[in-house]
C-alpha cells in the first residue's frame, strides 16, 4: 500500500488564463524541434543526420557522447530542414519540417505476455534505440539516465502543481493501457518500487488508481508538492551514491505505445494557459511543435512573452519558437518591461505575493486568479535571510545554506546539505518569493553541475 | 511623472559604462529604482514571474511598524519635559511640539550621517545601496536619550555603519546589530552623557522640587542594595511632581522618562503586531526573548536572595527596553539567528541574559543592549548546531 503525506509549506501560485476542460484539433503546425539543450548532463551531443535528409518519427537525430546508445530521435516523419548551432558549434536545435501524415519507423511490437517474457536488456534496448529513454531522468542532478544502472526506484509524479499547470486527468484520459504496459515495463528496469504519487485533493483519473503493481502514494499539499523531489524526499530520500529514476506520465504512456504498438508515439496534449490567451485550452501535437498555430488569432494583445512550460520553470521562447521535449503547456503572459512610479511601496490587491508586507494584500483573496507579467518588481540586492524560503519548502533542507554552499564552491557543503536531493523545480519557489531577487534555479544547477563533474 | 521619467531616462547614460559619471552608477541606481520600479524582466530561463515584494518594501513595513513607538516617543519626551519642570497641565500639542523639536534633528543627523556613508562606500566599493539603513537610521535615534548632543549621535552613526557594518562587507554581511552598535559606541565612549539623569529632556528650565532623574533599573538596582523592596520603591516614587509614574501600569504605557522611543510596552506591542502580521519580523524571537526573560525572572524569584532577584518577573518585561530589543533589534534578519529552529534559542538566551545583566551586574543596568549584541556574536555557533543536526539527520539516513 501507498503512503499519504501531508504538506503544509508551500504556495500555489494562482494565476488567471486556467485551460477549460476541452481537447481541440487543429491542423498540424508545419515545423518541430528538438533541443539538445532540454536534456540536462548531455555532454557533447552529435547529430546523425543532416540537412534535407528525410526522416521518420523514431528515426535517430543526435546522440550524445556520453551515453552514445541513447538514442534523441524524430518526433515526427519529414525532411530535416536546419541544424542550428551557437557558440563554439554548440548544437542547439534540429528542425524538421513535417509530413502532412506521420509516418513511423517499425519497432518490435508485443502483446503483453511477450512483455513478461523479455530481458531486462532487450527492454532497454528497445526503449534506447526509439527515442522514448530520454523521457527517464536520474537523480540526483536530473540528468537522462544512465542505461547501465539500475536505479532504487522509479518515481512519477501523476499531478502538477505548478502555475496553469494542465489537468492530467485530461492530458492521460483513455491511456489506462498504455499507462499499465509502461508501469510494467518500468518494474523491470528497477530493484525496487515504481511509485505513482497522486494529490489527495484531486479526483484521481483511473489512470493512476487503476494501475496494477506499482505503489500509489497520496500527497496532499499547495506548491510544490507536485515536484517529483519533493516526493521522493518524503517517500524515499535520496543519499549519498544512490539513484533513483523520474518519469512523467507521458513517458510511462509513451513507453507503453513502443511496446504495444511498435513505435514512437509522441503525440502529446498540450495546454495553452496565460491571462493573455483568448480561449485557454487543450491542443493535441507532437513533441517539440512549433507554437505559431497554437497563438495565431488566440492572443489578447501582442506585447507577451510566451513561455514553453509553466511560468515559474520554463523558458521563454519566441512567438514561433518550438515547445520544449518536456514541456506539456505553453503559457503567455502579459511582458513587464514597465517603470512603475514608487512602484516598491504602492499598494495593490492586484499584485500577488507569498508575502504580507505594507501594500500588498493578496493574501486576502488567495483564491482569486491573478493577472502577473514579468516584472521582476524590484532590484537585485544582498541577501536578507527573512527565513522566507524555508516557508516555501517543503523539505528537510535548508535552502539558504545550501546557496550559500554553491555561491561558496563548497563541494562538500553541498553535499551535507542535500544538493543530491533537489533540482531547480524543487525551489523555484524561493526564486519567486525571494526579497533580494536571485537567480535561485540557476544557482542550484550551477550547484548540480560543480557536484556531478566533482 | 513622465517627465521625471525622460528625465531620468536623459541623464541615465552618464551614469552607465562609460559615461562621465560611471563610477556614480549606484548612487543614480539608488535614487532612479525609488523613484521608479525598474522596468527590468525576469531572464529566459528559470522563474518568469517574480513576487511583488522587494527590499525596499519590506523595509519600509518595518519603519511604519515603529511609528508608534516614534510619535508617542515624541509625545512623551514633551510630556515628561513639562512634568520635570513643573507644568504638569501643558497641552498636548505643546508636548508634542517640544518632543518633535528636540527628536526630528536627531532623526535628520542619523539619516543624513548613515546615508551619506552608505553611498560613499557604495560608490567606492561598487556595489548597489542596500535599503537596509533606512531602517537603522530610525532605530538609533529611537534609541537615544532625548538630550543627546547632535555630534554624538553622528560619531556614533558613522562609527556604527563603518565598523559595525561596512568593515564586515555591508548589508547582510554584518555581525553585530548596527543600531545597538551605535548605542553600545555611546554607552562605553560617553557614558555620562548616556547614563544618570539624562532621560528627560529639561532644557534651560529649572526643575520641580522633588524632581529626579532615576530610572526603574537604577531604583531597583539600589532597593537590592538597600535592602527594600523593590515594587514599593517604584510605585512611590515620584510623589509630589509624577505621581505613580512607575506603577506597572504606567510602565507598560511607557509614560516615563527614557530613551526616546523605547518606553513604551504597548507601543512595542503594536509595532510586534504590524511585525508578525506582515512577517517582517521573525515572531518566535520576539516571543522567546519575552518568555526568556520572564522565565529567568521567575528563576530568580525562587532563588531570592537580595530584592532585585525578588522584584515580580513581569516588571522585567516593562521595565528598561526589553520590549523594544525584544521587537525591533533582536529580530534584525541580518543579525538574528537564521534557522527557525535557532531562533527560538537566540531569542530565550536574550531574554534570561538581559535579566541575568540587570540583576547582577549594576554597572551595566540596562540588559537587553548587551544581551542582544552577545547573542549576536553567538547566533552562528547557534545556526551551526542546527545546520549540523540537519547534516547528520541525512549521514545517519544514508548509512541506515
Amino acid at each position: 500500500m501507498g503512503k499519504f503525506i501531508r504538506l503544509k509549506k508551500g504556495f500555489t501560485i494562482n494565476l488567471a488564463g486556467k485551460a477549460s476542460p476541452k481537447v481541440v484539433e487543429i491542423e498540424q503546425p508545419e515545423t518541430f524541434v528538438i533541443k539538445p539543450t532540454d536534456f540536462n548532463g548531455t555532454y557533447m551531443p552529435k547529430p546523425v543526420v543532416k540537412e534535407g535528409d528525410t526522416v521518420k518519427a523514431g528515426t535517430p537525430l543526435f546522440r550524445d557522447k556520453k551515453h552514445e546508445n541513447v538514442l534523441y530521435t524524430a518526433p515526427v516523419s519529414g525532411e530535416v530542414v536546419e541544424i542550428k548551432r551557437g557558440e563554439k558549434r554548440k548544437l542547439l536545435e534540429i528542425k524538421i519540417l513535417a509530413d502532412k501524415k506521420v509516418e513511423h519507423e517499425r519497432f518490435e511490437k508485443y502483446s503483453v505476455s511477450e512483455i513478461n517474457n523479455l530481458s531486462v536488456a532487450e527492454l532497454k534496448d528497445q526503449i534506447l534505440k526509439s527515442g522514448v529513454w530520454p523521457n527517464l531522468v536520474q537523480r540526483p542532478f536530473g540528468i537522462v539516465a544512465d542505461p547501465g544502472v539500475t536505479p532504487k526506484a522509479i518515481h512519477i509524479s501523476a499531478f502538477d502543481t505548478h502555475p496553469l499547470a494542465p489537468d492530467y486527468s485530461v492530458l492521460f484520459k483513455g491511456q489506462d493501457q498504455f499507462f499499465q504496459v509502461g508501469v510494467d515495463v518500468l518494474k523491470r528496469l528497477t530493484s525496487g518500487a515504481v511509485h505513482i504519487n497522486t494529490h489527495s485533493a484531486n479526483e484521481i483519473s483511473t489512470v493512476f488508481s487503476q494501475v496494477k503493481g506499482a505503489e500509489v502514494n497520496k500527497f496532499s499539499g499547495p506548491h510544490p508538492v507536485g515536484c517529483v523531489g519533493v516526493q521522493i524526499h518524503h517517500l524515499d530520500p535520496i543519499n549519498k551514491g544512490q539513484i533513483v529514476w523520474t518519469i512523467t506520465p507521458a513517458g510511462v504512456i509513451q513507453i507503453g505505445k513502443l511496446f504495444l504498438n511498435g513505435i514512437y508515439d509522441s503525440s502529446k496534449i498540450v495546454a495553452v494557459v496565460g491571462s493573455e490567451v483568448k480561449t485557454p485550452q487543450y491542443y493535441k501535437t507532437f513533441t517539440g511543435a512549433s507554437v505559431k498555430k497554437f497563438l495565431e488569432n488566440n492572443l489578447k494583445q501582442d506585447h507577451v512573452r510566451v513561455i514553453s512550460g509553466n511560468p515559474l520553470t520554463g523558458s521563454a521562447i519566441d512567438k514561433d519558437g518550438h515547445i520544449g521535449f518536456f514541456d506539456q503547456q505553453l503559457s503567455v503572459l502579459p511582458e513587464g518591461d514597465y517603470a512603475e512610479f514608487i512602484g516598491w511601496i504602492t499598494p495593490g490587491e492586484r499584485k500577488l505575493s507569498f508575502h504580507r508586507a505594507i501594500g500588498l494584500f493578496s493574501f486576502l483573496s488567495p483564491n482569486k486568479e491573478r493577472v502577473v507579467d514579468t516584472n521582476t518588481h524590484g532590484e537585485p540586492r544582498a541577501f536578507v535571510q527573512t527565513g522566507i524560503f524555508e516557508q516555501v519548502t517543503p523539505m528537510d533542507v535548508l535552502p539558504t545554506y545550501l546557496i550559500k554552499s554553491i555561491l561558496a564552491e563548497d563541494i562538500d557543503e553541498m553535499e551535507a546539505l542535500g544538493i543530491y536531493e533537489v533540482i531547480e523545480e524543487d525551489l523555484a519557489l524561493c526564486e519567486f518569493v525571494d526579497v533580494s531577487k536571485h537567480k535561485v534555479q540557476e544557482i542550484i544547477r550551477e550547484g548540480i553541475e560543480l557536484v556531478q563533474h566533482s | 511623472m513622465e517627465f521625471i521619467k525622460n528625465q531620468i531616462e536623459k541623464i541615465k547614460p552618464n551614469f552607465e559604462k562609460g559615461g562621465k559619471w560611471e563610477k556614480h552608477y549606484y548612487s543614480f541606481e539608488a535614487l532612479e529604482t525609488f523613484l521608479f520600479a525598474p522596468a527590468t524582466t525576469n531572464g529566459i530561463k528559470g522563474a518568469q514571474i517574480r513576487d511583488a515584494i522587494d527590499l525596499k518594501r519590506l523595509m519600509m513595513t518595518v519603519i511604519i511598524s515603529l511609528v508608534p513607538c516614534l510619535l508617542f516617543g515624541m509625545w512623551n519626551v514633551g510630556h515628561q519635559h513639562f512634568l520635570a519642570i513643573g507644568q504638569a497641565g501643558a497641552s498636548f500639542i505643546d508636548k508634542f511640539w517640544v518632543g518633535v523639536v528636540q527628536v526630528m534633528p536627531i532623526v535628520v543627523v542619523s539619516y543624513g550621517v548613515g546615508l551619506g556613508i552608505e553611498f560613499v562606500f557604495a560608490t567606492f566599493r561598487r556595489h548597489p545601496v542596500n535599503e537596509g539603513f533606512l531602517v537603522t537610521g530610525i532605530l538609533i535615534p529611537l534609541v537615544m536619550p532625548p538630550d543627546i548632543p547632535l555630534w554624538q549621535v553622528a560619531i556614533a552613526t558613522a562609527f556604527a555603519v563603518i565598523i559595525g557594518k561596512e568593515a564586515f562587507g555591508g548589508t547582510g554581511m554584518n555581525v553585530l546589530n548596527v543600531a545597538l552598535t551605535a548605542r553600545a559606541f555611546l554607552y562605553f565612549a560617553y557614558p555620562t552623557d548616556i547614563s544618570g539623569s539624562v532621560w528627560t529632556y529639561i532644557g534651560d528650565a529649572k526643575t520641580v522640587a522633588g524632581y529626579s532623574g532615576a530610572t526603574p533599573l537604577s531604583i531597583a538596582s539600589d532597593a537590592a542594595t538597600a535592602g527594600t523592596n523593590v515594587v514599593s520603591q517604584l510605585s512611590s516614587f515620584g510623589a509630589g511632581w509624577n505621581e505613580g509614574v512607575f506603577s506597572f501600569a504606567n510602565m507598560f504605557m511607557g509614560i516615563m522618562p527614557g530613551s526616546i522611543g523605547e518606553t513604551s510596552t504597548l507601543m512595542c506591542l503594536i509595532g510586534a503586531a504590524i511585525l508578525i502580521g506582515t512577517g517582517a519580523g521573525s515572531w518566535k524571537i520576539i516571543a522567546s526573548v519575552f518568555v526568556g526573560a520572564y522565565a529567568m525572572g521567575l528563576f530568580l524569584n525562587l532563588v531570592g536572595g537580595n530584592a532585585f532577584m525578588e522584584m515580580p518577573a513581569h516588571y522585567h518585561l516593562v521595565i528598561g527596553s526589553l520590549a523594544f530589543g525584544a521587537v525591533f533589534m533582536a529580530t534584525d534578519p541580518v543579525s538574528a539567528s537564521q534557522t527557525e529552529t535557532g531562533k527560538w534559542f537566540y531569542g530565550a538566551l536574550i531574554g534570561m541574559f538581559t535579566v541575568l545583566i540587570r540583576v547582577f551586574n549594576p554597572a551595566y543596568p540596562e540588559g537587553i543592549m548587551l544581551a542582544i549584541l552577545l547573542m549576536n556574536v553567538f547566533a552562528p555557533l547557534i545556526d551551526y548546531f542546527v545546520v549540523s543536526a540537519n547534516k547528520k539527520r541525512r549521514l545517519q539516513r544514508a548509512t541506515v
